[in-house]
């Protein structure tokens, strides 16, 4: 993180809250965050979607090393996730142990803490993913 | 467009300079180059200094007027470039558009990264701006952790195994015990890379670069003013992006920017990869170091650690790589690195590469990525008489 | 009191985090050999606060209720663990489940009994027309005080309700609600303070059986019910002992306590205590059941209500994780992590 700023996690809030993504009109594919055009196919034409909380981890990684804001969480999870619409995102997994992280496995989005603006500043809120719980 | 020649070198040995600063190393450098070049700072007809993090761990920015200051260039058109940790390949590129238009005709390209000043947990943040500050940052991953999303990925996509994959390390170990200038220069073994502390699984310390401080120049000028027995031509150069983030690609383990780059530069220089001698390339991470070798076109997908495995990356091999120890054993001083690259390609070309010369080398590839592939640049050198 | 018109449950979450640390565990670690107060407590993750918590409860509440953020008018979040001390916990929920801006938010304070004062406001807004639905959450994320008699109990959960006009398919109907309340400074943490004080013994007898026998008996005597009337008692837990006494004291047999009783595995979820172990009744009850609801908050008073479970009951209670099934995930932690994770260590 750089300099703390309220206003530019103020304006990220409904796309961090809620998972909204876009999808292009021309290729039908979605991706997060949301763009104002297709990073695939170029598609000038895209609309934000709601993108589905639910998915499967296709990569992972252990964070021992954490940098700013972030040291006392270690060890976590971060993953590669692709949603069950196929739309891929990087979150971090929590709930879990990183022993019990695997390709494959299913997960379902949970609203939690991201970090802190130091003790004083504000503090970031928006989606992490869990073990799938049902 | 004009030829273009590099007329120069200079650089630092890679370490903890505890006792030099950003513009101290930076002016070492230049001032060798400057040497190398028989040219005096009054000659420069522009610089641009390649540097990624100078803003957060120096609270420096405008390199370009404190750095032609410290340097004596009075007057000099200087600015920073920065592409994350393809800066240095980026800011070379620049280097050559501006003498090749003809606007310029001795042209500094000079890369320095100042690490050791800051804190781990603050270097990790830096790094990890290469990447999206809004979107990735807040995940908490780094960008070795980037980095192992695409190995762990890999693995599984192209069932290959680890111990395959962190020969690399090894590799660059090995070359670097002669490189003067190299961070580590001493020999590790498979089983000390692989036993070593995990930073981010499955990365291990010893797959990973370094941290380090250090500073690279060029100098750039028209060929046909170039002067000296051997004369290396800059004979293509390319730079590409993608997506920025892993989450925005269709497939993690192959690095779009780098086919595109790479196929640039190859059609640029009129060669192909089979008439390359000797590349330095990318490998910020053991993964890369597999990966890239297949992108720029030496081995299909799923098959460079085959490469590396039957001895085809060594001296004698198919496609000598990093023969000065890579970003793993050389070291990773982040804006540096693209032109120390720039820098080994040439000492292997004029043919002063020492116990790591490749015998009548005429073609080089230096290959130097920004983020996990967002940026790559890659250069081919071509010894011309 | 008794409204006009009853207002309906329509909705209810209750979420409860995956750690837990036990009671005997903390005793281990401060030698402590008399009977500790409950099995074990629930225990934040660390990146839990109350404002994740209610929003997990919202969430779980709207599947229930089968309604999208936007239907819902009303956000009231009662507790008495801020993770700012200015600036609401309602918002950041409202923002989350998709309720703005058109919505009416706040939190409120009272300790333990916060969102049951909180829910006899709704159901005014509720009966009144005023709006068509409205949610109320109880949340807290209490701390107590390393070695310290609280620290056994303090634990942390949420639970949400969603109220409405509508009768058909409700999940339960409100039929009156009473309050008692004096100054009577049993508990208190004061400003600037991070963990809480209390008065010893002087907790029990003159602040929590004192005042909810008395709201219980009001609203008994203003509905001319009895406790055989009732199949389920819901009381504020702050330990495994007062709620089961209370409950005896009103007349009323420990297996109708029971059912709604978690603190023997959650702990003290303060603000959220009566209402968890209400949504716990609801995991179970059959429509026409009657249960009392009585809370208690600190400083002090208490708030009664009389509730008719409804058949919407019975197709409801699935869309959405039970509290049986939500605390099968459990993570026990030793004292190190707990001291981790709650922040305890410091730099």
């Amino acid at each position: 993180m750089g300099v703390p700023s309220v206003p530019r996690v103020w304006r990220e809030i409904k796309y961090k809250y809620n998972l909204i993504g876009s999808k292009c009109v021309k290729c039908g594919k979605a991706c997060y965050p949301p763009l104002t055009v297709c990073p695939y196919c170029g598609g000038k034409e895209v609309r934000e979607v709601k993108l589905p909380e639910r998915g499967k981890v296709i990569s992972y990684t252990i964070i021992r090393y954490a940098p700013r804001g972030f040291e006392k969480l270690v060890p976590y999870v971060v993953a590669l996730i692709e949603l069950v619409d196929g739309t891929r995102l990087i979150s971090q997994l929590t709930d879990v142990e990183p022993e019990e992280v695997s390709i494959g496995m299913e997960v379902e989005a949970v609203f939690r803490r991201l970090r802190e603006q130091g003790n004083s500043g504000i503090i970031e809120y928006g989606l992490k993913f869990r073990p799938l719980r049902r | 467009m004009r030829r273009v020649a590099i007329l120069g070198v200079g650089l630092t040995e890679v370490k903890e300079h505890w006792d030099k600063s950003l513009r101290k190393l930076f002016v070492e450098a230049a001032t060798a180059a400057l040497k190398d070049a028989g040219l005096d700072v009054n000659q420069l007809d522009a610089m641009y200094v390649a540097n990624m993090s100078s803003g957060y761990l120096q609270g420096q920015e405008h390199l370009g007027s404190l750095l032609s200051t410290w340097l004596g260039a009075k007057g000099i058109p200087a600015c920073k470039i920065e592409a994350a940790c393809a800066s240095g390949g980026v800011a070379f590129h620049q280097a050559f558009l501006a003498v090749a238009s003809g606007l310029y005709d001795y042209v500094l390209v000079g890369g320095v990264e100042k690490m050791s000043d800051a804190i781990t947990s603050d270097i990790l943040t830096a790094l990890m701006m290469a990447d999206d500050q809004d979107y990735i940052a807040p995940t908490g991953v780094t960008f070795v952790g980037l980095n192992a999303l695409v190995y762990r990925y890999y693995m599984a996509k192209y069932r290959v195994r680890q111990e395959d994959i962190a020969l690399m390390a090894v590799h660059d170990h090995e070359y670097a015990a002669n490189n003067p200038y190299a961070q580590f220069r001493n020999r590790i073994t498979l089983d000390q890379v692989l036993s070593s502390p995990l930073v981010a699984d499955p990365i291990h310390l010893l797959e990973s670069s370094p941290i380090g401080d250090g500073a690279a120049a060029l100098i750039l000028g028209p060929l046909e003013r170039s002067k000296g027995e051997v004369v290396v031509e800059v004979a293509g150069s390319s730079v590409a992006t993608d997506n920025l983030s892993l989450q925005l690609r269709e497939d993690i383990t192959t690095m779009y920017a780098t086919i595109k780059a790479s196929r640039e530069a190859y059609r640029m220089a009129k060669v192909e990869p089979k008439d390359v001698d000797v590349i330095e390339m990318h490998d910020a991470f053991t993964i890369l170091g597999v990966i890239n070798l297949e992108d720029l076109g030496f081995a299909e997908k799923g098959k460079g650690v085959e490469l590396i495995k039957e001895g085809e990356i060594e001296i004698g091999g198919k496609v000598p790589s990093n023969l000065f120890g890579g970003l793993k054993a050389r070291g990773h001083p982040v804006g540096a690195t693209g032109l120390y690259q720039l820098i080994e390609v040439v000492w292997q070309l004029r043919g002063e590469a020492g116990k790591n010369q490749v015998e009548g080398a005429e073609i080089g590839l230096a290959q130097n990525v920004g983020g996990v592939g967002s940026t790559v640049s890659v250069n081919i050198l071509r010894r011309v008489k | 009191m008794r409204p006009s018109k009853e207002a309906h449950i329509v909705g209810y979450g209750a979420y409860v985090p995956i750690y837990s640390i036990r009671d005997k565990e903390i005793a281990r670690v401060w030698g402590r050999s008399s009977p500790v107060p409950v099995e074990q407590k629930s225990v934040i993750g660390p990146d839990e606060d109350s404002i994740t918590l209610a929003v997990q409860a919202a969430k779980y509440a709207l599947m229930r209720a089968n309604l999208d953020g936007s239907d819902i008018g009303v956000i009231f979040t009662g507790t008495e663990s801020k993770p700012y001390a200015v600036k609401p916990i309602s918002t950041v929920v409202a923002e989350a489940i998709g309720a703005t801006p058109n919505v009416v938010a706040a939190d409120l304070e009272f300790a333990c009994k916060a969102a049951t004062t909180a829910l006899q406001a709704l159901i005014g807004m509720v009966s009144s027309d005023m709006v068509k639905y409205g949610m109320v959450i109880g949340v807290d994320t209490a701390q107590g005080r390393p070695g310290d008699e609280l620290e056994y109990t303090a634990g942390c959960g949420s639970a949400a309700l969603i109220l409405g006009r509508e009768s058909r398919d409700a999940i339960a109907r409100i039929e009156a609600s009473s309050s008692y309340v004096t100054d009577t400074p049993d508990f208190w943490r004061r400003e600037g303070q991070i963990f809480p004080n209390h008065a010893f013994r002087f907790t029990g007898e003159p602040a929590y059986f004192k005042h909810i026998i008395r709201a219980a008996k009001a609203l008994l005597e203003e509905l001319g019910l009895r406790p055989t009337d009732y199949d389920y008692i819901v009381l504020h837990q702050p330990n495994v002992k007062y709620p089961i006494k209370v409950a005896k004291l009103l007349g009323f047999p420990k297996e109708k306590v029971l059912p709604g009783l978690l603190s023997p595995v959650i702990g003290n979820s303060y603000a959220a205590a009566s209402l968890i172990g209400l949504c716990k009744v609801f995991d179970q009850a059959s429509p026409g059941q009657r249960v009392l609801l009585v809370s208690f908050g600190s400083g002090a008073g208490s708030d009664a209500f009389s509730i008719v479970m409804e058949e919407g009951i019975k197709e409801r209670r699935d869309r959405a994780p039970k509290l049986e099934e939500i605390l099968k995930v459990r993570r026990q932690l030793d004292y190190a992590l707990y001291a981790k994770y709650r922040g305890l260590i410091r730099d």
